[in-house]
This record gives structure tokens, sequence and C-alpha cells, in this order.
């Protein structure tokens, strides 16, 4: 894989550090007025999330990391594996429980996501930022009860639960914002 | 490394507030005040030169001009070399407020184009100067009196390791803990640069003004050196706020000594791969003339109003860094 210098380290690169695909945050010059100068980089480790801090002399150099985001469309789950599909060239790509993580309760057959592949593999999944959703189980809603401020437990077709107004019920469809799994809106049949 | 961008604007604009250009003003007027009332001469010396500094660790850009056709010139990273032959001439103490350049420096903190105040007091060592750079930092920030710790004190307290006595090793290996990454290793100088910037600088912060001085020798640069059981280098350093703003000597006026180490530096950038920049054979010329007993400090403009400001990016108080320039 290529060699990325410390002048090429900017926000957006992607590099190996000591063994894991990272992306950097921040990048800045460390330099006495009158000594060695270094690149120092804030970034997050691709497949741990974690935000860590590096320091390399000017001039030294690291391996890129072969790190590429692609929306792929989500197929079906075979209870092991995640798999989705490239739409442009067909081209199939399977990610385990670790890289689809939390966006398995929102997946949804033939919903676009935004996988990160590293070397050709996927390390981690986002979710499209809003779903379509049916209920398949909510209790009725009492009228008149504030106490719950005025939402109810939903379990929705992919498993998720999600808070929804009183007035919902079982078999319709919503709109969740999968960033905060918050209910957004009611979808009428036919939307 | 191109600097981070400040955001919103057109880039014809400047990215420098007009508050901070203000701010610059003033600051420089004030400058000038406090030189004039203390009888300093403001002195203005060539941009460009024929010799060039030839530290290591510094790349001077360099142009051609048709009326000198046989010379590459260089753009100064800084104007000590003029200002010491005007002293050598008799000039007494000098000051300048002048544009520097320093190749592939651009960052938060960096501009290849800055500004620097630079001055220099026959007749005064290093402590004299710094007692002068407590005055002007009062009078231009409103800072009380640096508090003062020598290098081996401050990496003594803030790493528990004495800079001059540890071994190359023992300092790569604290580097290597505090996150220095890469295949390869530091030399002993520079591994005192990452320690002293990342691990004893940022403790300065909270400080307010703190005059760091002796230096190892080997990070003597252009100052005298104090025989000893641990060589020190005549050299002080002013941090305000954890950000570093002055560097300072009491000058070397030995033209042998200058000329050795200035030998040293263009083995070191041959032995490297660096351009070789001829000496400045007249600031040899003027050593060996007589230059004054004196001490000189060069303080980052820019970044004094960076602290002035309370601003976080170099662009921000720079008109029309280089992106846009």
């Amino acid at each position: 894989m290529a060699s990325i210098g410390t002048n090429e380290m900017r926000v957006g690169v992607k590099i190996m550090v000591e063994g894991d695909p990272c992306v950097i945050l921040d990048s800045d010059l460390v330099k006495p007025g009158k000594g060695q100068a270094f690149t120092r980089i804030k970034f997050r480790n691709i497949k741990t999330g974690r935000v860590l801090e590096r320091t390399y002399k000017s001039g030294d150099s690291t391996e890129a990391a072969d790190v590429l985001d692609m929306d792929l469309q989500y197929l079906y789950a075979d209870g092991q594996f995640w798999h989705f599909m490239d739409p442009s060239s067909y081209e199939q790509h399977a990610a385990d429980a670790n890289a689809v993580g939390d966006a398995a309760k929102w997946l949804k057959e033939q919903d676009m996501c935004t996988a990160t592949l590293w070397n050709g593999t996927p390390i981690s999944v986002t979710p499209p930022n809003f779903v379509i959703l049916k209920v398949t189980t909510t209790d009725p809603g009492v009228r008149g009860d504030t106490a719950s401020g005025g939402t109810k437990p939903a379990t929705l077709e992919t498993g998720a639960v999600v808070k929804v107004p009183l007035f919902l019920e079982q078999g319709e469809t919503i709109k969740v914002d999968t960033r905060t799994g918050e209910y957004v809106s009611r979808v009428k049949d036919g939307d | 490394m191109a600097p981070a961008p400040v955001p919103g604007g057109p880039d014809w604009a400047p990215s420098a507030s007009l508050e901070h250009i203000r701010l610059r003003a003033r600051l420089l007027q004030e400058i000038r005040r406090f030189f004039a009332d203390r009888g300093v001469l403001e002195v203005d010396t060539p941009l460009l030169s024929q010799g060039a500094a030839l530290d290591p660790h510094i790349e001077s850009l360099v142009t051609r001009c048709g009326a000198l056709a046989d010379h590459a010139l260089y753009l100064q990273t800084s104007p000590e070399f003029a200002m010491k032959r005007l002293l050598a001439a008799g000039s007494g103490p000098i000051y300048q407020i002048c544009k520097a350049f320093r190749d592939g420096e651009a960052g938060r903190w960096h501009n290849p184009e800055f500004t620097l105040l630079e001055w220099y007091r026959p007749g005064f060592d290093h402590h004299r100067l710094m007692d002068e750079m407590d005055a002007l930092m009062g009078t231009l920030l409103g800072t009380s009196p640096a508090l003062r710790m020598s290098y081996r004190e401050a990496f003594a307290g803030r790493l528990g390791v004495d800079p001059f006595d540890a071994t190359a090793g023992e300092l790569l290996g604290l580097a290597r803990t505090m996150g220095l990454s890469g295949g390869t290793d530091l030399e002993r100088d520079a591994c005192l640069d990452f320690l002293f910037s990342l691990g004893v600088q940022p403790g300065l912060a909270d400080r307010g003004a703190v005059l760091i001085h002796d230096f190892p020798a080997s990070q003597a640069a252009l100052a005298r050196i104090r025989a000893g059981a641990s060589p020190v280098a005549e050299r002080f350093e002013l941090f305000v706020g954890g950000v570093e703003l002055a560097n300072g000597y009491h000058e070397l006026a030995d033209a042998g000594e200058q000329r050795s180490r200035f030998e040293a530096e263009l083995a070191r950038r041959r032995a490297r791969g660096l351009a070789v920049p001829p000496v400045d054979e007249r600031l040899l010329a003027a050593l060996a003339h007589g230059l004054p007993d004196c001490a000189g400090v060069a303080l980052g403009v820019d970044r004094l109003i960076m602290v002035a400001a309370g601003a976080g990016h170099i662009d921000g108080v720079i008109a029309f860094p280089l992106a846009r320039a």
C-alpha cells in the first residue's frame, strides 16, 4: 500500500497506525523555533472507534490504509453475516456483527447504507439517516395518559424499540431518525 | 501542509478580522514607543541576502534576481546576520520589525511568511535582556514578570528526567511512551525537542509568562556556551500561556567559533541530503572585525497578537496567510 508522508497527513486521510486502519481528524505542525519539526495528528481508529493522538517526525511516513467508504444496498442477514450489494457493480459484501454493530436494528431490505471497507472487507456500517419501518407490536394508546409524557414503546419490524406517540397503532408505519433513535413522523401507507 | 482555513468568507478577503488587524497596529505602535523611550534605534535591513542561515531544521526560500545574476538569493529566516553587521559597525542598541520566511512551516502556529521583532543590546547579558523582555511583555500584554526556570528544572519538574544526563535511549523510550510514532528513531536533540514541546510546554499554559534559560549546549545555535560540568548555552525562550513567543541569546561574538558551528551545520545538512546554502562570509567578517558583547532576542509578532487576542489559529491574526496571499 502507498506511503503517506507527514506533509500529506491532512483531515480525512486514512492511515495505518499500529496495525489498525485510522482516519485523521486533525493535524498540526509542532516545531520549536530552533528545533526538529513534528506532525501531531488526532485520529479515529476505524475498527475500535477510539480517538487517539500520535506524533511523527516531519519527513517520516506511514502506511496508507486501504479504506473506502461505499454506498451499499442491504440484501439480507443469514444469522452470521449481513449481506450488502454495490448497485453499480453488483458485487456483494458480507459484514459481520462487529462491523454492523447498532445498525442491525435499523436495516430493512433494499435500504441504501454507507459501509467502510478495509482491504475490501466491511468494518463498519452506517444505516441511512432516516428509515421507514412498520410497528409490529405496541399497546393500544390510553387516552389521557400523560404520566409517560405522551409516548409508549413500540417494537418495529427490525426489532428496534422506539418511543412513539400514544395515538399510533400496531401495523402503522413510521419514520425514525437512526442517529438519535427517535420517532420523527407517521408515514401513511402508500407514501 | 496547508493551514486550516478560517471558516467563512471568500478568499479575496482577509482571514484576520478587522478587530485583529487594528490590534496588530496598536501593538506595533506600542512596540515602537517602548524602544523609542529606551533609545533603541529602529533599523531596516534587507529581506534578500546572498547568505543564508544554516540551521538544518530551517529551510530558506530561494530566488534569483537579474541584477545579481550569478548568485542565488535567500529570503531571510531572521534579520540576525544583517543586524549583527550593523552592531559591528557601531550602531549601538537596535531593533527591527520585519518579515521572515521559512519554507514548509504552515500550521496553527506557523505561516511561512511571518513577522519578527528582533532587538540587540550591547552591554547586556541574557539575564538583563530577560528583564527588558519582562518590561516589554508587561507593556504589551499586561503580564507580571515571568517565572524563570532553567531548562533542566523545567524538564525535571514536568518529566522527572535530567535532559543533560539522560541517555539518548532513555529519552527516546520516554518519547515513545508519549506518542512518538513512526519507524525512524530520533537523535538526542530531536528527542529533547519532542519532549519539551509535548511534555514540558503544555504544562506552562497556566503560568502566564515563563522564561526558560540555560539550554543544553547542543541547542546553542548562535549563543555563547558557558563551560561547566554540564555546558549550557546562554539562551532563553519566552512562553506566554504555553505559547513559544521568543528566542534570545547572549550572542556568540567569536568569529572562529561561529565558523566552526556553521561548518558543523553544513555537515549535518549534507548528511541529510538537504540543500547546502553558502556560508555568510560577510557576517563572519563582521564578527572578525568585532561584535560588541551583546544579547539579542527574536519575538514572533503574529504569535504575540494571537496571545493578546486569544486567537486559536495564526490565520486569525494575519491578513492574508499563504493560502490566500
